[in-house]
């Protein structure tokens, strides 16, 4: 079993691979938890999820984390700290009268799939977070919203995985499969070595579609670029995500800020695509509007100084659901990509239902909406 | 947008605002120093027709159509009331130079601890008795003019043997005869006041309490390991360390020019890989200040041609700059950086003074498997994340970790320079101010 690229998601995929008794070897063009996963802050947030199967795939995530995390402790003697995991709940904020109507649809939405939601006046939200502004019009506090460290997680996975037999190899690039005569892969080839393995996973985040092309089997899979900031260090200044709500206002722009902690005290400022959203821009508009929203949620965090600013790539699909399961043109071949900005949230529940297929077991999530071959993503046929 | 911006005060950067001028070209100089004249304490003085922002540093580059926008920020660096514009320039001279290079040491953080250009502008006040130590010529000139401030210099020790470099490989030598006469007069100054230069010696560890009492010299053999048994104290009232210079390469990197062995690559008419961006100076390169000046005459007299302005090519400043780059050539040839640097570091020696990581824990996070890549290394130690945001420690904590040799990896930044959210958020009133008079 080859897993081609170690980010959170392959790691994710290959040590729930390994966990049922199949023999990884995870590639990585580069090295390991370097792109996508190194640039994103951390979050396993439900409450930013539309009622639907990204919703569905998020809970079961967000359930799987912290058991996962404790069989990998279990596994490797010890976690290290670094692997960052909070679960303080999360906060998405209205700070004008137009946020109000949409914010209380998404929550009333989200508590009848389930999601535990709390209302909460200006006042209580200013207890969870002192420095929130003190203009709020409405305020929900998600208490299931959790965050990590996805480097650290992400090398404490496939430190799981190397403690159960797994390997794994970076500055490898995959530059093509071996198939047999019936089209089914029987091995990757890396330059001008062939490794025979019985099944491959796609899981090269932002280069899944290239990586898919590469390989005869294109799925629809582009890297969007989005933007964070990262503050100096503020200790104690935030102590959860936080999300500016206005996004769900379909009038105004489709991101928003999102502010939340790191393990070093600086804050992180990230953009929130709500559905929709086209966070393709860069430059230095995105980063004063970033600034902007930034400072609407927290006016202390004007005179904060800016460490640095930085790009990350996203993964997108064209309906923004993540490709998990078997291409149904290609025997062997398995996709887990396009999880956009979550991935790091979707990577437990994503390794979770990608070992379940693999293995015939009962699927934690139904895996229809994830297929290879939904209409969504006009799959070319044949390869 | 028929502009030239000019970004950095120094010879490179006050040569090419003049020659774009003389041709005619509308200029305006951007330095973030409050006088011009860069570390080479050049001319203080903007050229003729050129208008000068002083203080002022760019922390963004961006491409508009027929040329780039530089966004500034005016202002004392810390102070509360910078203002920002945004300047559309057609070309773009990026002359913003180097900064010295430090290596970690035990105690290299203690105060009384100074780097080679900072002792030099502090003269007398660096205290009574100094150890200057590390490697390349820039260690004389700041030893000489601290000898001539009066203070008393022990010793000048050079890591390196440029002599022995120098006869192995004396190409070069004559492209730098200019540099070569500064020389001789700093070794003249150092002979008068009985300094000794020791070559192949360095300082491993600097002592004290509060502040650097005493300093561990020991001599060094070709690859930068001590000696054993040469290990030496000397008690010292500061200690300055200078290891060669590295370019300040954050705006050239946010512009997208191509770098090459850590430096700007361009052409002979100093152009980048960027159309419409230039570069000049020790950014392409380190060979001193003439080198710098006649990169910037031709920098500046493409960036006028590019405007349209009827351009000779500078015979004279061409080839200056052609023999600077073979000297900065030869320099970086006779004074390498050994690798045994990283031996002197210890478990406790912080390797990224900002952010207070030490040694101990950049070793046990590359240690851990899976991390890997200058970017993940900073997220997982935060070394090279500090307010110097890599300047200073992102090389030296790149070559500890054993990472790939990609210099430019901690440069890679959006933002080029320090700023505060509430200056990023203000409105972009800046559009408007984007036409600066020009006098």
């Amino acid at each position: 079993m080859v897993v081609v690229g170690a980010g959170i998601v392959g790691a994710a995929c290959a040590e729930a691979l390994s966990a049922a008794g199949l023999r990884v070897l995870v590639l990585d063009r580069d090295a390991p938890a370097g792109a996508a996963t190194a640039a994103g802050g951390g979050g396993v947030l439900v409450s930013d999820k539309d009622p639907g199967p990204e919703l569905e795939l998020a809970r079961a995530s967000r359930r799987r984390w912290p058991e996962l995390l404790d069989e990998v402790r279990e596994l490797i003697g010890t976690l290290p700290a670094e692997v960052g995991w909070e679960a303080e709940g999360g906060l998405a904020v209205a700070v004008s009268a137009g946020a109000i109507g949409p914010l209380a649809a998404l929550t009333a939405a989200q508590r009848a799939a389930g999601v535990e939601v709390e209302d909460l006046d200006s006042a209580s939200a200013r207890d969870f977070e002192p420095r929130l502004t003190e203009a709020t019009t409405a305020v929900a506090y998600f208490p299931e919203d959790a965050a990590l460290r996805p480097v650290a997680v992400t090398a404490a996975l496939l430190a799981a995985l190397r403690a159960r037999g797994g390997e794994v190899r970076g500055g490898v690039a995959v530059t093509g499969t071996a198939v047999d005569r019936s089209g089914a892969v029987v091995g990757v080839r890396t330059g001008a070595e062939a490794i025979p393995c019985r099944a491959v996973v796609n899981a090269c985040g932002p280069w899944a579609g290239h990586f898919s092309e590469t390989i005869g089997a294109a799925v629809d899979v582009v890297p969007r670029r989005g933007v964070s900031l990262v503050t100096a260090p503020l200790p104690r200044f935030v102590g959860r995500g936080v999300r500016d709500a206005e996004y769900l206002d379909a009038s105004g722009a489709r991101a928003s800020a999102a502010v939340g902690p790191t393990a070093s005290g600086a804050v992180l400022i990230g953009s929130h695509g709500g559905p929709g959203a086209v966070d393709d821009d860069r430059g230095v508009a995105v980063l004063r509007r970033l600034a902007r929203g930034a400072v609407r949620l927290f006016p202390d965090l004007a005179e904060a100084p800016v460490r640095r600013a930085y790009g990350g790539c996203r993964p997108s699909t064209p309906d923004r659901l993540p490709v998990i399961g078997e291409d149904p043109r290609v025997p062997g071949l398995w996709h887990a990509a396009g999880h956009g900005g979550s991935g790091v949230g979707l990577a437990a529940g994503t390794g979770r239902l990608l070992a379940d297929l693999f293995t015939g077991r009962v699927p934690v999530v139904d895996p229809e909406p994830f297929r290879v071959d939904r209409p969504e993503l006009a799959l070319e046929a044949g390869a | 947008m028929k502009r030239v911006v000019v970004v950095g005060g120094g010879p490179a950067g006050t040569a090419a605002a003049e020659a774009a001028a003389a041709r005619g070209a509308a200029v305006v100089l951007v330095d973030d120093a409050p006088r011009l004249g860069g570390r080479w304490r050049g001319r203080s003085t903007p050229p003729r027709g050129v208008e000068h922002l002083a203080e002022s540093e760019v922390w963004a580059v961006e491409p508009v159509p027929g040329g780039h926008r530089v966004h500034v920020r005016t202002g004392p660096a810390d102070g509360p009331d910078r203002t920002g514009r945004a300047i559309e320039a057609r070309a773009l001279v990026l002359a913003t130079g180097a900064h010295e290079r430090t290596l970690p040491f035990p105690g290299w953080d203690l105060p009384g601890v100074l780097a080679a250009a900072e002792a030099r502008d502090l003269g007398a006040a660096v205290g009574g008795r100094v150890i200057v130590a590390g490697t390349g010529p820039f260690l004389l000139s700041a030893a000489a003019s601290l000898v001539e401030a009066g203070v008393r210099v022990r010793a000048v020790l050079e890591a390196g043997d440029p002599v022995a470099e120098f006869l192995a490989r004396p190409a070069g030598m004559a492209a730098g005869w200019r540099g070569a006469g500064a020389l001789a007069r700093h070794l003249a100054s150092l002979a008068r006041h009985d300094v000794p230069i020791c070559r192949r010696s360095a300082v491993l560890a600097a002592r004290g309490g509060d502040r650097v009492r005493a300093v561990l010299a020991a001599r060094l053999d070709e690859d930068w390991n001590p000696v054993p048994h040469s290990l030496r104290r000397f008690e010292v009232d500061a200690l300055v360390v200078g290891f060669g210079f590295t370019p300040r390469l954050e705006a050239a990197v946010a512009a997208g020019c191509a770098i090459e062995d850590g430096f700007v690559a361009v052409n002979a008419a100093q152009a980048t890989s960027v159309a419409g961006v230039f570069a000049a100076g020790e950014l392409t390169g380190i060979g001193g200040a003439a080198a710098a000046e006649a990169e910037g005459a031709v920098a500046g007299a493409a960036a006028a041609k590019l405007l349209g302005a009827r351009v000779r090519a500078p015979v004279g400043a061409l080839r200056r700059a052609g023999a600077g780059r073979r000297f900065a050539a030869a320099l970086a040839g006779w004074y390498p950086i050994g690798p045994g640097w990283r031996g002197w570091v210890r478990e406790r020696t912080p390797v990224c003074r900002c952010e207070g990581v030490s040694y101990g824990e950049l070793r046990r996070a590359v240690a851990a498997p899976g991390v890997g890549g200058a970017r993940a290394l900073e997220l997982a130690t935060g070394a090279g994340l500090g307010w110097c945001r890599g300047r200073i420690c992102g090389r030296n904590v790149a070559e500890l970790a054993g990472l790939p040799e990609d210099p430019a990896a901690f440069a890679r930044q959006d933002v080029a320079a320090p700023v505060r959210l509430g200056e990023l958020a203000e409105e972009a009133g800046e559009v408007r101010a984007a036409e600066i008079p020009l006098s």
